[in-house]
């Protein structure tokens, strides 16, 4: 039983961790995609590697200030994001779908190959590119701190206050945006394209801006992840991110601006729930109701694919059974392809 | 790169010392499946006999580094010497090969050591690898260590090969392959409208299951068609059990995309909790030699894969041509309520299509498994490969995926004539991107049905 405390504790704790923020970002972009627009984007961890490697690059290669590299991160996350949609968004949702799938994979495959390594240090990625963002930190960053019974550090206290006031900001802002009239343009393209097409908007160009502004949210959430990190791994940004971010916006709720928020939140409390749960599961010769020993069949390091699964299986049962979530309103998520 | 070497220390272990002595060179005789650069260079091999008791062995429970050293110009080469010291540099022996190019040096006990060989001794034309001549090698306790000097024979010589067409008929290899995969995906497309994300555990499947019942002693052949029974019955599977009640509840194809790709990341991760995150290549074929067709070298496994890919897709093609099934399902494709309203049983179809894309992409990972190894994710690599096949001969039309395919895969492997060989696969990607912008109803498509 305390094992299960423990792990409800450990899972409380990871739904303020910088993780949740990430995850928090990355959805928050993609409901402004996927929830405002019907866009169909899953390469949004491509986005978040552009942030996070604008950072780490711009200050430990080129040497510019912390500043400068957030600014850098948010301009790559651009030029993807128009270079993704001037082929696609013309076409039917799933060519988007496929290239930006594509080009996530493509782009890690890029930055983790042996010739990227002048640049990204391939594999080994970079680190050590903080050190900007930790001295603005108003309190020392070397410290311990206890809050409410869970324990912190300095520098992860920083990263986790500057984030989410990030994920406050960026929701206000989309709060904002889908309450004015070019966020109505936006749901109307998701609902019938042709129809905002015959009341003469251009589609085309609404639903490039809409591209180019969940791919920044995303940009933040890589950097957040980055400075979280201490460090920028090609590997780090792999394609299943983008599902887990997935899994969060539709358990939220899509089309809500809350949602991607608590999704993500309790899908860092399911993640870590489940992993120590599962963990102290093995940890001791438990049976499976006196069939088999649970530790012979199942080893520690399938721990770590069971959220992938428990996410995989939550994101199909979910899009079947109730595709809007939590909070999320039925009739915003009857989507289809155009 | 440290995959290759992985590979050259796992494939000399297996093999008996007898078939290892006349030393086929290990990445020629695989010709470019996935390292055509280190084929370009006939490393020439090295390996490790632990079998053999090679001469001069005193006592075989001590510590000790061992080799080979070949080139298929060469042959295995005598008389080199070879000098092991310390760190610190003090010697501990220093010997030469003897006529089967095998060496072997006793150590005193395990750790850090210094193997060097003298490069002047080594036959005109052999030149060691860009490492360098010497080897600093950490030996643990009780261990015969294989040292690899990687020879090169410097000539392209003796084989005539030309790398481009070396390439050229590899990415034909390949390209088959990533066609056989992809003619599922599409007429699952062309008949459902699903954009099928989870199709490349299919094909990971195909690779997982052969290679466990090959693993327990059945013949790879035998457990190859068990895999791909076994594809067709999860392809029937995946219709009878999701997407057939999902299309009776009426769900949207967006809404049917995102089950897919959930049930991509469900299946994928289930597969790596059983079978584990290693690449492990079959028991069987694995120790063949590339035979020499003068413009280039090619292994029996890579030909047999060739015309098993032809039969089977010239099959398929027939099939589509000829046969009621075939017919309907082209039908079905093209225009779903007219096929419905003249008779056609339209989900029958569609679970022949799944079985047919299924048992397809099951064959085809069994085929990719025997050239790439069997890992994991090996079919959600290749599931990008070919959506990019898929949209470059036409969404959707069974016909386009096939030549789309064929040229994706010809385009990634000789893209490595000119870029980095792991980057090749973003040649490819790109290759997809430059298509959408330029043709984006693919080779064979229609302008009709891309929205």
């Amino acid at each position: 039983m305390s094992d299960l405390l423990d792990a409800f504790a450990l899972g409380v704790r990871a739904m303020f961790t910088y993780q949740a923020i990430f995850f928090a970002l990355l959805a928050i972009g993609l409901n402004v995609h996927f929830g405002y627009t019907g866009l169909l984007n899953f390469g949004q961890i491509a986005f978040a590697m552009l942030g996070g490697f604008g950072i780490a690059i711009s200050v430990s290669k080129w040497g510019l200030p912390f500043w400068a590299g957030v600014l850098v991160g948010l301009l790559a996350a651009v030029v993807l994001a128009l270079l993704l949609g001037l082929p696609t968004l013309r076409l039917r949702a799933d060519y988007l779908a496929i290239v930006t799938i594509a080009a996530a994979e493509a782009l890690r495959l890029l930055f983790r190959s042996v010739s990227a390594t002048p640049i990204t240090n391939s594999t080994l990625g970079i680190s050590a590119f903080n050190g900007g963002f930790l001295r603005l930190s108003p309190w020392g960053t070397s410290g311990r701190y206890n809050i409410l019974g869970t324990r912190w550090n300095g520098g992860e206290l920083w990263v986790i206050t500057v984030g989410w006031t990030l994920v406050i900001l960026t929701s206000v802002l989309v709060f904002l945006l889908m309450r004015s009239p070019w966020g109505r343009v936006l749901r109307a393209v998701r609902e019938d394209e042709d129809a905002a097409r015959a009341l003469g908007k251009n589609v085309y160009s609404y639903k490039m801006q809409s591209l180019v502004l969940g791919g920044l949210f995303g940009a933040l959430g890589g950097m957040v992840y980055a400075v979280g990190t201490g460090s920028a791994q090609p590997d780090q940004y792999q394609n299943a991110n983008t599902f887990l971010a997935y899994g969060a916006l539709i358990l939220g709720g899509a089309a809500t601006v809350l949602g991607p928020i608590i999704g993500a939140m309790l899908l860092w409390f399911i993640i870590a729930f489940s992993d120590s749960a599962l963990s102290a599961l093995l940890s001791d010769d438990r049976t499976f109701f006196g069939l088999f020993q649970i530790n012979e069949v199942f080893s520690q390091t399938d721990v770590a694919y069971a959220r992938f699964i428990i996410i995989g299986l939550g994101i199909m049962f979910l899009m079947i059974f109730r595709p809007q979530g939590i909070i999320g309103d039925r009739r915003e998520v009857m989507l289809d392809a155009r | 790169m440290t995959h290759a070497l992985n590979r050259a220390g796992r494939r000399g272990d297996r093999r008996s010392a007898r078939s290892l002595l006349p030393a086929a060179p290990f990445a020629a005789g695989r010709p470019g499946g996935r390292r055509p650069l280190i084929l370009a260079l006939l490393i020439a091999a090295f390996a490790a006999a632990l079998a053999t008791v090679g001469p001069g062995v005193a006592h075989a429970e001590g510590e000790q580094v061992r080799g080979t050293l070949t080139t298929s110009a060469s042959g295995p080469i005598e008389g080199v010497t070879i000098t092991v010291e310390t760190p610190d540099g003090d010697e501990i022996d220093s010997v030469e090969t003897d006529e089967a190019g095998r060496f072997a040096v006793d150590l005193p006990g395990p750790g850090d050591y210094v193997v060097s060989l003298d490069a002047d001794s080594l036959p005109e034309g052999v030149d060691v690898g860009s490492a360098g001549d010497t080897r600093t090698v950490t030996v643990e306790t009780g261990r015969r260590l294989p040292v690899n000097f990687g020879l090169t024979d410097g000539t392209t010589g003796g084989s005539g090969r030309i790398l481009a067409i070396q390439l050229f008929v590899d990415g034909l290899r390949f390209g088959l392959l990533i066609a056989m995969c992809a003619v599922g995906l599409s007429l699952i497309f062309g008949t459902t409208g699903l954009t099928n994300f989870a199709h490349g555990e299919l094909v990971t499947l195909g690779a997982v299951v052969a290679f466990f019942i090959n693993s327990h002693g059945v013949p790879l052949i035998a457990a190859g068609l068990i895999a791909v029974v076994v594809g067709g019955l999860v392809g029937a599977l995946n219709e009878l059990g999701l997407w057939r009640p999902l299309r009776r509840r009426g769900t949207g194809l967006v809404a049917a995309l995102v089950v897919s790709i959930g049930l991509s990341l469900a299946a994928r991760y289930l597969i790596q909790t059983f079978y584990g995150g290693r690449s492990n290549a079959y028991i069987d074929y694995q120790s063949q030699r590339a035979r020499d067709y003068g413009i280039l070298t090619l292994t029996d496994r890579d030909l047999y894969s060739i015309i098993i890919s032809v039969i089977v897709l010239v099959a398929v093609a027939v099939m589509l041509q000829r046969t009621r099934i075939g017919k309907a399902m082209r039908a079905v494709a093209d225009n779903r309520d007219l096929a419905a309203s003249s008779g056609i049983d339209v989900n029958r179809v569609i679970l022949v299509v799944w079985v047919m894309g299924g048992a397809l992409a099951a064959l085809g990972g069994v085929l990719l498994g025997l050239s790439d190894q069997v890992q994991w994710d090996m079919g959600f690599r290749l599931l990008l490969l070919m959506f990019a096949g898929v949209t470059l001969g036409g969404l959707g039309t069974a016909y386009g995926a096939l030549v789309g395919s064929v040229i994706v895969g010809i385009f990634v492997q000789m893209s490595t004539l000119v870029i980095p060989d792991d980057v090749k696969y973003v040649g490819g990607l790109l290759l997809l991107i430059v298509i959408l912008i330029i043709r984006p109803q693919g080779i064979l498509g229609s302008r009709a049905r891309i929205g």
